[in-house]
């Protein structure tokens, strides 16, 4: 049984054919990525972003394209979203030159500065600084593009956060703060990182309007973020905006999850934000059933492409190992 | 040849930083008390009236937060000047400056570069005990992605900021407060200067005095010293600390064949362990003596004064330093 969507945004067919289609690819890439990594193409850290694909599509449909994104270690799915090509995701990933960073930065640190996105960070709230700074450059240069920041609710408790906050709000800075609150920080669960669990409460503290959404509901993501977003244009400042979320799998490929019960998995699993979003726009009649098993079709052809595109790559010459130490072009 | 002025490093450095905010709208300078304060140090005071709060930001005490944004607002096309009042509080930023700004690029697989400018005081000698008197340029000497300079004389005070403007990568700029006042004399047309090699601020033949930063005007003084036993010393002023000139500190110890290096910080694992090391690995055929070092004593900084002059080498202790060596 699905719950209703509580959300009241309206999409149209053609815009709900896409969403549906950007979740059931990230959530089938994700899978297709721990079948890799289990055949061991590919290493390193790998943390799947399964069940919080409503706050990825629904935050970055709201963004356009001289829009800043910067984001966590679980920063496929807003790779995705933001347009980066699957291929070189994966590519990157299996470590080949083909990638998005070159292979330099693998599943982590994905970058692609043609679709503003800038990371793929791994050191907790480490990118909260850096994307006040990009909306600071953007006020400065009078440009109209906003900066989004992605971050989970560990982030949260660390000093960048806070300082981020701060100056954000006092710069008065277009920059949209989106916390995926999936209620664990590794294995830790929030009632044992944080004082205030309600996230958005802590807002109020800077200055910054703030809100929180259920975060496995695509449209009211929608409707949350259109709010974020109209604020942020209208005051030229700081939006911070709290997706309650929940991920299905493991932290990363070496967590047991000793720290939840199984039961409580399988009960985010029934607010699925898919399956809900999918039975949404068949009762509504915006999608038939033959539409979504196209998008099917056609997510298992992409992701396929993605590791025949990834398995094809190429090496990058050993010689080639001290590259992108420095700038080897001139400065102006 | 261009008429010599008199100056003071802080008015080279302030000289410096002017012109850059003058020629070009993108840079900015931002840090703790830079504005109304005047700069901790009276280096920016009345920059706040000039260029306005725009250009002259006052941030709060958020070393990582407002460093992390100096790197951002360069990601976003801007030309920020990052002040961290001293070296001491860069230790709250390291997460920013070593985790973002030296890694960015690479990460990126060269797509983002970051052209910040991170100026830091670093200031040993006032009695300022433990917690404020550090030398932490091996820390950052250590990171590749940075370029790591020392401004050890007045010259490069006045323009080591504005070529390090031009740097499409990360430059940590270490600055010295004890040396603010110190007088010296500069080119009247002074300005942009070279970042990339080492500079000999006294030829001799005797030995080389490698250095940088305070280390310099204590080698010229000890070197002074030395004259007068009729020793004549190199002083090689190393100023950019990564990447480091090689070329420049082979070719002095194929002239002098001799070489003790000074520094202000710890001894072990340092940059006078670093000179020392590539020394041995490609002079070593060069050498009449083995490399020697006089650094800081390795104890956190004592307050009382006779003990801080105690801890760091003096240039009547180069110079005694150098005597025995050269008896040996």
């Amino acid at each position: 049984m699905q719950k209703k969507t509580v959300g009241k945004s309206k999409v149209s067919s053609k815009q709900g054919n896409k969403l549906l289609h950007q979740m059931m690819l990230i959530r089938r890439f994700e899978e297709k990525s721990a079948e890799a990594y289990t055949e061991t193409k590919i290493r390193g850290f790998l943390h799947l972003y399964s069940g919080e694909e409503a706050v990825a599509v629904g935050v970055t449909q709201a963004l356009g394209e001289n829009d800043n994104v910067l984001s966590t270690y679980r920063e496929h799915g807003h790779a995705i979203a933001k347009g980066l090509d699957p291929k070189t995701i994966m590519a990157e990933m299996y470590g080949k030159q083909e990638g998005c960073s070159k292979g330099r930065g693998g599943s982590m640190h994905l970058f692609d500065a043609s679709k503003k996105f800038f990371g793929g960070s791994a050191i907790v709230g480490g990118h909260l600084p850096l994307a006040v700074g990009m909306a600071l450059a953007s006020k400065k240069q009078n440009l109209d593009n906003i900066t989004c920041c992605f971050f989970g609710e560990g982030a949260g408790a660390e000093g960048e956060f806070h300082e981020s906050m701060n100056l954000a709000s006092l710069w008065k800075v277009p920059v949209l703060f989106v916390c995926e609150n999936n209620l664990y920080a590794m294995g830790t669960a929030i009632r044992f990182t944080h004082s205030i669990q309600e996230l958005e409460k802590r807002g109020d503290s800077y200055g910054i309007p703030s809100a929180s959404v259920d975060g496995m509901d695509l449209l009211a993501v929608m409707d949350a973020v259109k709010k974020a977003v109209s604020t942020i244009k209208k005051t030229g400042g700081p939006y911070f905006l709290v997706c309650n979320t929940y991920r299905f799998r493991a932290h990363s490929m070496f967590d047991a999850e000793l720290y939840r019960e199984k039961s409580e998995v399988e009960e985010w699993k029934k607010k699925d934000p898919i399956p809900k979003f999918r039975d949404y726009l068949l009762n509504a009649n915006l999608l038939s059933e033959k539409e979504v098993d196209a998008i099917e079709k056609s997510v298992e052809k992409e992701v396929d492409e993605a590791i025949d595109f990834a398995e094809n790559g190429t090496w990058e010459d050993i010689r080639d190992l001290t590259k992108f130490v420095y700038s080897e072009k001139e400065a102006e | 040849m261009s008429k010599m002025i008199k100056i003071t490093y802080r008015e080279a450095l302030k000289q410096a930083l002017r012109e850059a905010l003058q020629t070009d709208e993108k840079v900015f300078l931002m840090g703790e008390d830079v504005g109304r304060y005047g700069g901790a140090f009276a280096v920016s005071k009345g920059f706040l009236e000039e260029f306005g709060p725009d250009r002259i930001m006052d941030v709060p005490l958020s070393e990582s937060g407002f460093t992390g944004a100096g790197i951002g607002a360069a990601l976003g096309g801007m030309k920020p000047i990052v002040e961290v009042m001293t070296v001491n509080f860069s230790l709250l930023a390291m997460d920013q400056i070593i985790n973002n700004a030296s890694t960015l690029l690479h990460m990126s697989g060269g797509q983002v570069n970051v052209s910040v400018v991170i100026r830091m005081g670093c200031g040993i000698g006032s009695q300022l005990a433990a917690q404020h008197s550090h030398s932490w340029e091996p820390f950052y000497a250590h990171v590749p992605g940075l370029i790591v300079l020392s401004v050890g004389v007045h010259e490069d005070a006045r323009g080591m900021v504005l070529t390090a403007l031009k740097s499409p990568d990360p430059v940590i700029l270490f600055e010295y407060t004890s040396m603010l006042n110190m007088e010296g004399e500069i080119p009247e047309n002074s300005g942009e200067v070279d970042i990339s090699k080492a500079k000999v601020r006294r030829s001799g033949n005797d030995i080389s005095l490698i250095t940088y930063g305070t280390g310099v005007y204590k080698c010229l003084e000890a070197a002074a010293l030395l004259a007068e036993d009729g020793i004549d010393a190199e002083v090689l002023d190393l100023r950019v600390l990564r990447p480091m000139d090689e070329e420049s500190i082979l070719e002095s110890i194929s002239k002098t064949h001799r070489a003790l290096v000074v520094e202000d910080a710890w001894r072990s694992v340092s940059i006078s362990s670093e000179v020392s090391a590539r020394i041995m690995e490609k002079g070593f055929f060069e050498l009449d003596l083995p490399v020697e070092r006089l650094c800081g004593v390795e104890v956190p900084m004592p307050y009382p004064k006779h003990l801080e002059t105690a801890a760091l080498p003096q240039p009547m202790d180069i110079a005694d330093k150098v005597k025995k060596m050269l008896r040996s």
